[in-house]
């Protein structure tokens, strides 16, 4: 047991722990916390893989500005504890259940058949993939194109966000 | 070193927490919060496969990803605000006028 294997089984215990919280908590507040936990353990399983952009992009952009722009939305429409979260097994839930548990013996069984034998460590060169530079030269020459194209769906998703919840005045 | 398929099970597993909730909670908002979550296991799955295959492609895609997750989550919310004006409820089993 290394100490890598430790502390990625800490850190993989602990995110499913708050993702399971976040689904099953009555309060919408408190499912964005723990949602917003799970975001930052999950930067920290990025900084093991060595992805040193992305796990600060995911902190700054996804737990910072998307999830406080949830907290807006859920602090505008006061929205208090979810009523009757309905106790009794439904025949809805026990569907989703048993879907569920289909889809992830399907992935487990997917993921888990591996005959590539360089899956066992990481490749040498990631220690250098991460970083800004590296991302960033990639982003600019190969990937240009789906850049700008995301520039112009943002600016497509502010157009449509500001149309559909401006208030409409007869 | 931990191998490639742990980090590809976890995701598994936060894919399908996801997914439950996205099928079993009645709050809209927490029906978005979800669907994050999916989208999140989604791109630990890219970066796991960028670090041990040595592309960098994986990590350019995830950035690509979250630039889209929060179009969409903005987009998401104006409707989920507009929804709420009109029907005054974000509970997804009341919002039924469209069913025969």
């Amino acid at each position: 047991m290394s100490l890598d294997t430790v502390f990625f089984s800490l850190l993989a215990l602990s995110s499913v722990v708050t993702a399971l919280l976040m689904v099953t908590h009555r309060n919408p507040v408190m499912s964005l916390l723990y949602l917003i936990a799970n975001f930052f353990l999950l930067a920290v399983l990025y900084l093991t893989l060595q992805a040193q952009f992305i796990a600060i992009i995911q902190i700054l952009v996804y737990a910072g500005a998307i999830m406080v722009l949830f907290l807006f939305v859920i602090m505008l429409l006061k929205l208090g504890d979810e009523q009757q979260i309905q106790e009794k097994l439904s025949v809805k839930k026990v569907i989703a259940g048993g879907l569920c548990l289909a889809m992830f013996a399907e992935l487990g069984l997917a993921f888990s058949i591996s005959e590539n034998h360089a899956s066992s460590i990481v490749h040498p060169r990631s220690e250098e993939l991460g970083t800004v530079e590296t991302i960033g030269r990639s982003l600019f020459t190969r990937y240009v194109f789906p850049f700008e194209a995301i520039s112009v769906l943002l600016l497509a998703a502010i157009v449509g966000a500001i149309v559909l919840a401006k208030k409409r005045f007869h | 070193m931990v191998p490639l398929p742990f980090y590809l099970v976890l995701s598994a597993i936060l894919f399908t927490i996801g997914v439950a909730g996205v099928l079993t909670r009645r709050n809209a908002i927490i029906v978005f919060l979800s669907l994050e979550l999916m989208l999140n296991s989604a791109n630990l799955t890219l970066v796991a496969f960028s670090a041990f295959l040595g592309d960098a492609t994986g990590q350019v895609l995830v950035f690509f990803v979250i630039a889209v997750a929060a179009a969409e989550a903005a987009v998401g919310l104006a409707i989920i605000i507009a929804l709420f004006r009109n029907k005054q409820t974000v509970n997804v089993d009341e919002i039924n006028i469209m069913k025969w």
